[in-house]
C-alpha cells in the first residue's frame, strides 16, 4: 500500500517537475544559474550511469572516467580531427566505451572483489591517462581545441546562450533516467540486484552473474561515454587530465553515494546538493588565489559522509520515518550493508 | 651491463622508499580494512614540515624526519578520532570517500598557504653526494633513505610480530569483538595503528626533501603507488608490501630508462593488473 502511495507521489512530483523544468530558461536570465542547472543534470546522468553497475550491481568501479573520457574524445575527434558533426563520434564513443568496459571488466569480475577491484580500476584510469597523454592521434597532452563552427543541434554547440545546452542536458537526463527506471522494473534489474545481494545465491537460482554484470557494465560505460560527449561539447575542449583522472572518477562515486546508491532518485539528489556546493564555493572563493573553494568542498564532503552515510535519500527516509510513515523500501543501496 | 645494474640499483633504492610510504597504508588496511585516501597527502604534509624546518631553522631533513613522524602520528590519530571513527561499521566506501575529502582539504590548504611552487632544499648534509662502488654510482640520499626505510619496516614488523601490543593488534585485526571480549581496548589499538601508520609515512616524507622538490601535488602519486604496493603485496602483509614495493621500483626504473619516462607508470600499473589477475589476493595474500 505504502509502496504504491510513495510511487504515485513520486510520479506526481515527476510530472510536475517535467512540466516546470522546460520553462526554466524563459525565466532564468542569470547564465551562471543556468550553468549550475546544466551541470546538475549532467552529473546526475553521470552518476546514474555509474549507479547501474555501482549501485544496483554493487560493483564499485573507480574507472568510469575512462569511459567518460572515451565518449568525450569520440565527440571531440569527430569535430576537431575529422571536421564533421559530433553525432557519429558520440555513437562511436559509446560503442568503444562499452567494448573497452567489457574487455577490462571480464578479468576483473572473474578474479577480483572489494578493495582489490577498486584499486584495479584506479590502475586502469592511470594507464589510460598516460596512454592518451602520449597518443598523438588523439591530441596528446595538448588535447583538442574546438574550432568555431555553426551552432545548433547538428553540431551540438551553442555560443550566445546556454538554452540549447540546457535542453540537451534535459534530453540526456530523460534518456538516462528513463533507461534506469525501465531497468528497475525489468527482469534484468532484478537479476542485477540479486547478484549484488548474493552472487552465489543468485547463481544457484540460475542467474548467470558474469553475463549480468558484464551487460550492466557495458550499458553503464556507454551512458557514461554519452555524458562525456555532452561534457566536451559544453566545454569545447578536451585533454586527458580534464576527463580521464581519478578526481573525475571519484565524482561519479561521490555524487551517487551521497545521494544514495542503488536508488533511482539518489544520483539526482546527490548532484542537486553537491554540484551547487561545488560551483558556488568556486564562484565565491575560487578567485581568491588558490584552493579556498576546494578546502571548503573537502570539508563538506567529510561532514556529509560522516553524518549521513546512507546518502541524502537516507535523510529523506528519516524524515518520512519522523512523519510516522514506514519507509516503503527498507533496504536501500549497495552502500549500506544489509548484514 | 653497467647501465642495467645502475638502473636496477636506482629502482631498488626507490622501491625501499615506496615500501616505507606503503607501510602505514598496509598497517591501516590490514588491521581495519580501511583505505585511507589521504595517505599521499600525509607524505606531502611531512615534506612541507621538513622543508620549512630546513628553510627557516636550518634543520637537516635527516633530523626533521623525526618531527615529520611525530606530526603525522598526531595527524593520523586525529584522522581516526575525527573521521574514521564515525565510519566504522558503516559501508566500507564511506571511509574512503571521507578521506578523499580530507585529501582534498589538505592538498588545497597547502596550495593556499604555500603556493603551488616547487620548493627545493639546498645545502643538506646528504645533498647530491654520491660515491663509486665498482662501476656503479651510489646516490647517498637514496641509500640513506633506503637504510632508514628498512630500519623502520623491520622495527614495525618486529613490533607487530613479537610484542604484546603487536599480538593485541593481530587479534583486533582478526576479530574486533572477540578481541574486545579478551580485554583488548580496540579503540585504542585503532588510534595507535592510525598514529603509527601516519608516523611511518611522516618519516618517509620527512627525509624526502633531501632529494625531491616539495609541492602540493607531490603526494598524490606516492599515495597511488602505495595502494598498488599494498594490494600487490597482499592484504596487510608487511613482507609482501616490501617485496611489491621493490618490484614496483625496479619496473619503474627499467621501463623509464628502456622504454620512455612517460610509460613508467603505465608499466607499474600494468604490472599490478598482471599480478592481481594471476594472484587475486596479491603475492603474499591468500
Amino acid at each position: 500500500m505504502n509502496a504504491l502511495k510513495r510511487k504515485d507521489l513520486f510520479r506526481l512530483a515527476l510530472v510536475a517537475a517535467a512540466a516546470l523544468i522546460p520553462a526554466v530558461p524563459a525565466v532564468a536570465g542569470n547564465t551562471f544559474f543556468m550553468h549550475v542547472l546544466i551541470l546538475i543534470l549532467l552529473y546526475a546522468c553521470m552518476s546514474q550511469a555509474w549507479n547501474i553497475i555501482g549501485g544496483y550491481g554493487g560493483q564499485v568501479s573507480f574507472g568510469h572516467s575512462v569511459f567518460f573520457g572515451i565518449g568525450a574524445y569520440g565527440a571531440g575527434m569527430a569535430v576537431v580531427t575529422y571536421g564533421m558533426s559530433p553525432w557519429p563520434g558520440v555513437i562511436a564513443g559509446m560503442v568503444a566505451a562499452a567494448v573497452v568496459a567489457v574487455l577490462i571488466s571480464y578479468p576483473c569480475f572473474k578474479v577480483l572483489s572489494g578493495h582489490y577491484f577498486a584499486i584495479a580500476t584506479f590502475a586502469i584510469v592511470e594507464i589510460f591517462n598516460r596512454m592518451f597523454l602520449v597518443w598523438y592521434w588523439v591530441g596528446g597532452a595538448l588535447g583538442l581545441d574546438y574550432p568555431v563552427i555553426e551552432e545548433g543541434l547538428k553540431n551540438m554547440m551553442w555560443y550566445d546562450t546556454k538554452t540549447g545546452y540546457y535542453y540537451c542536458a534535459l534530453g540526456l537526463f530523460v534518456l538516462v533516467f528513463g533507461i534506469v527506471r525501465f531497468l528497475e522494473g525489468h527482469r534484468f534489474g532484478y537479476y542485477l540486484r540479486a547478484v549484488r545481494a548474493g552472487q552465489e545465491t543468485a547463481e544457484s537460482l540460475g542467474v548467470n552473474s558474469t553475463i549480468v554484470k558484464l551487460a550492466a557494465m557495458a550499458l553503464s560505460a556507454a551512458l557514461a561515454a554519452l555524458c562525456g560527449s555532452f561534457f566536451v561539447q559544453y566545454n569545447l575542449r578536451v585533454d586527458p587530465a580534464m576527463v580521464m583522472s581519478l578526481d573525475m572518477s571519484i565524482k561519479f562515486v561521490l555524487v551517487t553515494i551521497l545521494g544514495g546508491a542503488g536508488t533511482l532518485a539518489g544520483p539526482l539528489l546527490g548532484a542537486a546538493v553537491l554540484i551547487p556546493l561545488q560551483e558556488y564555493t568556486r564562484a565565491l572563493w575560487g578567485g581568491l588565489g588558490g584552493g579556498v573553494d576546494l578546502i571548503v568542498f573537502g570539508l563538506l564532503i567529510i561532514i556529509i559522509v560522516i553524518k549521513q552515510p546512507a546518502g541524502i535519500t537516507g535523510i529523506a527516509r528519516d524524515i518520512a520515518k519522523l512523519a510516522g510513515r514506514r519507509p516503503a523500501e527498507a533496504k536501500g543501496g549497495a552502500s549500506r550493508g544489509t548484514a | 651491463m653497467d647501465t642495467l645494474l645502475q638502473v636496477l640499483l636506482n629502482g631498488i633504492l626507490n622501491g625501499m622508499l615506496y615500501a616505507l610510504v606503503a607501510l602505514g597504508l598496509c598497517l591501516i588496511w590490514g588491521v581495519m580494512d580501511v583505505i585511507n585516501f589521504a595517505h599521499g597527502e600525509y607524505v606531502m604534509v611531512a615534506m612541507y614540515v621538513s622543508y620549512w624546518l630546513g628553510f627557516l631553522a636550518n634543520v637537516d631533513p635527516l633530523i626533521s624526519t623525526l618531527a615529520g613522524g611525530a606530526l603525522i602520528f598526531i595527524l593520523g590519530a586525529l584522522t581516526y578520532k575525527l573521521i574514521i571513527h564515525y565510519t566504522v561499521g558503516k559501508p566500507p566506501l564511506s571511509a574512503l570517500l571521507a578521506t578523499f575529502g580530507l585529501a582534498m582539504l589538505l592538498k588545497n590548504l597547502c596550495l593556499n598557504r604555500f603556493t603551488p611552487n616547487f620548493r627545493i632544499l639546498s645545502d643538506t648534509w646528504l645533498g647530491d653526494r654520491t660515491f663509486q662502488l665498482g662501476g656503479l654510482i651510489v646516490p647517498l640520499p637514496q641509500l640513506v633513505t633506503a637504510v632508514l626505510a628498512l630500519l623502520v619496516i623491520g622495527l614495525v614488523f618486529y613490533m607487530i610480530r613479537s610484542t604484546r601490543f603487536g599480538w593485541a593488534v593481530q587479534a583486533t585485526a582478526m576479530d574486533r569483538e572477540a578481541a574486545e571480549l579478551m580485554g583488548i581496548n580496540t579503540e585504542r589499538i585503532y588510534i595507535l595503528i592510525f598514529g603509527i601508520g601516519g608516523a611511518t609515512v611522516g618519516i618517509a616524507g620527512g627525509i624526502m626533501p633531501t632529494s625531491l622538490a616539495v609541492h602540493p601535488e607531490v603526494g598524490t602519486m606516492f599515495g597511488l603507488i602505495a595502494f598498488i604496493c599494498v594490494a600487490m603485496g597482499g592484504f596487510g602483509s608487511i613482507p609482501g608490501t616490501l617485496m611489491a614495493a621493490i618490484l614496483v621500483g625496479v619496473v619503474e626504473a627499467l621501463s623509464g630508462y628502456y622504454i620512455a619516462p612517460v610509460f613508467k607508470y603505465v608499466a607499474v600499473f600494468g604490472l599490478y593488473l598482471a599480478v592481481v589477475f594471476l594472484r587475486p589476493k596479491g603475492i603474499f595474500g591468500w
